[in-house]
């Protein structure tokens, strides 16, 4: 930049990063909100805002009262505060910045004078992941001293179906497609512009229309509930994608390569595997990221095929049933909501480069 | 998208010796019939056992592997077999032969298929014409439904196309780009059920005596409002707060596609624009937004898809209660629950109609591409 003209450019920077800080926020608190909840214990969860782990100045009772005597639908003076029941229920202001305050019902309660006092070390702990990851029962005492066991959630099988799912559903039709977009681009065959055109032309249909007919094919065949069936049917789906990501990126090699070989007599196979695996290697990385993300995320196809078979579930099934069946378990449901989201960001974050470059392959546009 | 290239065929290698051919078709036979067996028994297999859920899935991975490999290995050796002629013209189909059985079977013959059962009653038993679609039109749930999915459509691409223009655009002038883009699409990693989770913590309502949990309510109390159930009152605006979520995980998207788009519009025409006084708004949208045209329409669809199809969101919001079902919805309901399969057919085919002009528009790109 040039200093003739700091003075017109020093305000947009500020209004720029201002909004862009404003912006990030809103991003990034709802998830952070999520995250220091899940390890918050559930007590905290359920009775305070997340919010509150960060210091602040907090009501602390420093001395408690009986109430006054006398006629309490009258003004009453007690300890510094003159009001009605109502102005004391509410907390009175009396100097050195403490309060007075009606703490129960009228005839019963008590007075406590209180002073703002800064909070604290937070609790945190591990128990949430424990309890979501393992399944064991975990006991509470309630304000009665009556103990209560409840049950965690058993994550750690949906773990290892979420994992079980997506590897095989990604390695299928990337090998199919690499092989089907060399054809599109450097074999010639009668009808080859029509089947690219049909590939195109699916690469929006709505799946949910595939899911009746597979299904009942599914369920004739046997397969239903299996993880087979999850993995043909996110293959796929997931083909047409993979096709055009592929066949955009093979078809722009550069032609002296492939002919070259071929005079050094390469067959197509040859060419394949030797000249275009390894030249497309960032496109099919490009694509893996895509489809691992596509799957292991899924809801829909997850629900229909596998469906009721527990042993089988994957994350974002289980995870919707514990929205579903106890929804006010905040605790087993922060804890679980970020073991879902740990594998996808931790790739997402290291193979982003290729994530990004996949996606503007991958958009369709002219 | 790229220009299809020109084609070409190599030449087959010939095995010099021809006598080895009925050896060699015999060993390819053999390797046939071996792979045939193993792949059925692997299919078998992974359908009906209950190994360990990785052991199952590397099993799996080897199963498809091989089946594949099985596959390319044979259709080789008998093209080598061939005559020449016959070679060239059968080798591409062995290329594309997988991946069209697939997309045939996943994709094209399904789409067919819901066709017809659309036009027949709920059990499929007998044939009752426009019958499904009739009810799709007039049921008054149904109305509601589609009312819903244009709120989806429309504010959803707005929201998400403005958001990521204004993000883009602010990260190229602004020092921390990196970071910026890195937060905004971060939620693209987390799955809609995920994302469904972390909003509803955020929409989380408590009694008016309690202290409120969810930072929706607990700011709207600080500035001394009443704590709203946002997902469930105010109709049909309680829509919003959803499609809010998808906005939230759609901007990144939008966001990385306009960043790309605006890197590459001419520095030249910028720097001359200013030159001439013009300040940055209006560089922003005289120079750079017509510049971009395309790929605002290519976010505004992509972002349409999703919203028509969308799904994850709403079931674990709502469940498709308080008036905030979507099409989606809808079908697994219809589908699913009421074991109505020609109605939830019927409405998967509108999902089908409703998407079809941006496939007549891809397939337009595409011819476009190829002349």
């Amino acid at each position: 930049m040039t200093t003739s003209e700091p003075v017109r450019n020093r305000l947009p920077d500020l209004i720029v990063n201002g909004t862009l800080l404003v912006i990030c926020l809103l991003w990034l608190v709802p998830t952070f909100g999520l995250f220091v909840s899940s390890f918050r214990t559930r007590d905290d969860v359920l009775t305070s805002g997340w919010w509150t782990v960060f210091p602040h100045r907090e009501w602390a009772t420093i001395s408690t009262l009986p109430l006054p005597n006398g006629d309490h639908n009258q003004t009453m003076t007690v300890a510094g505060a003159t009001g009605t029941f109502e102005q004391f229920r509410d907390g009175i202001a009396t100097p050195g910045n403490k309060r007075v305050v009606w703490v129960g019902n009228k005839r019963a309660g008590r007075i406590e004078v209180q002073d703002q006092e800064w909070t604290g070390v937070p609790k945190f702990t591990l128990e949430n992941y424990f309890d979501v990851l393992t399944g064991k029962e975990y006991q509470l005492t309630d304000i009665n001293g009556v103990k209560h066991t409840y049950k965690g959630d058993d994550l750690s099988g949906a773990l290892f179906n979420s994992l079980a799912v997506t590897i095989p559903a990604v390695v299928i039709p990337v090998v199919i497609a690499a092989f089907a977009a060399y054809g599109f681009a450097w074999m010639s065959f009668p009808g080859r512009k029509f089947l690219f055109a049909v590939v195109v032309a699916l690469l929006v249909v709505p799946l949910q229309l595939a899911l009746v007919p597979v299904l009942s094919d599914y369920v004739r065949l046997k397969l239903n509930g299996t993880y087979l069936a999850v993995w043909l049917a996110h293959a796929g789906f997931g083909i047409p994608l993979a096709i055009y990501l592929l066949y955009n990126f093979i078809s722009a090699l550069p032609r002296d390569i492939m002919e070259s070989a071929v005079v050094d007599g390469a067959s197509h196979f040859t060419i394949f595997f030797r000249l275009i695996i390894p030249l497309a290697a960032p496109a099919l990385a490009s694509y893996a990221i895509f489809q691992f993300l596509w799957v292991w995320n899924d809801y829909l196809v997850a629900l229909i095929f596998i469906g009721s078979q527990p042993g089988v579930q994957v994350l974002t099934m289980r995870l919707a049933e514990i929205v579903g069946s106890r929804g006010d378990d905040w605790h087993l449901l922060t804890a679980g909501a970020f073991i879902s989201m740990i594998l996808p960001l931790a790739v997402f974050f290291t193979l982003q480069r290729y994530f990004v470059r996949g996606l503007l392959a991958g958009s369709v546009k002219s | 998208m790229a220009v299809i290239q020109e084609p070409f065929s190599p030449i087959q290698p010939r095995d010099a010796a021809r006598g080895a051919a009925w050896l060699q078709l015999s060993i390819t036979l053999v390797v046939l019939v071996v792979g045939c067996w193993a792949f059925v028994e692997g299919f078998l297999f992974l359908r009906d056992s209950s190994t360990p859920k990785l052991v199952g899935a590397a099993v799996a991975v080897v199963w498809a592997g091989g089946t594949l490999a099985l596959f390319f290995f044979v259709a080789s050796r008998i093209i080598e077999l061939m005559p020449l002629r016959w070679a060239v013209r059968l080798q591409p189909f062995i290329f594309i032969g997988p991946a069209i059985v697939m997309v045939v079977y996943f994709l094209a013959a399904p789409a067919v298929r819901t066709l017809i059962a659309s036009l027949f009653n709920r059990d499929g038993s007998a044939f009752i014409g426009l019958g499904n679609y009739v009810t799709v039109f007039t049921d008054p749930a149904m109305l509601v439904t589609f009312r819903n999915n244009l709120m989806w459509l429309v504010f959803g691409a707005t929201f998400t196309v403005i958001l990521g223009l204004a993000v883009a655009a602010l990260a190229d002038r602004s020092r921390f780009e990196k970071l910026a883009k890195s937060i905004v699409f971060m939620p693209m990693a987390i799955s809609l059920v995920g994302a469904g989770v972390i909003w509803k913590f955020v929409y989380a309502v408590r009694d008016v005596s309690d202290s409120q949990i969810g930072l929706l309510n607990a700011i709207v109390v600080a500035f001394g409002g009443q704590p709203q159930a946002w997902i469930a009152q105010l109709q049909p605006w309680n829509n919003l707060f959803l499609i809010v979520i998808v906005v939230w995980a759609q901007t990144g998207f939008a966001m990385v596609l306009f960043s790309a788009a605006l890197k590459g519009v001419s520095g030249e025409m910028i720097e001359a624009a200013r030159v001439d006084g013009a300040g940055e708004l209006r560089i922003f949208f005289q120079i750079m937004l017509p510049a971009i045209k395309g790929t605002v329409i290519t976010v505004a669809a992509t972002v349409i898809i999703f919203t028509l199809k969308i799904f994850d969101v709403v079931i674990v919001m709502t469940g498709g209660q308080y008036g905030t079902d979507v099409i989606a919805t809808q079908f697994y309901n219809q589908y699913f629950s009421n074991r109505n399969f020609g109605l939830g057919s019927a409405i998967a085919i509108v999902l089908l109609v409703a998407v079809a002009p941006i496939i007549v528009y891809n397939l337009r790109q595409l011819r476009r591409s190829e002349r």
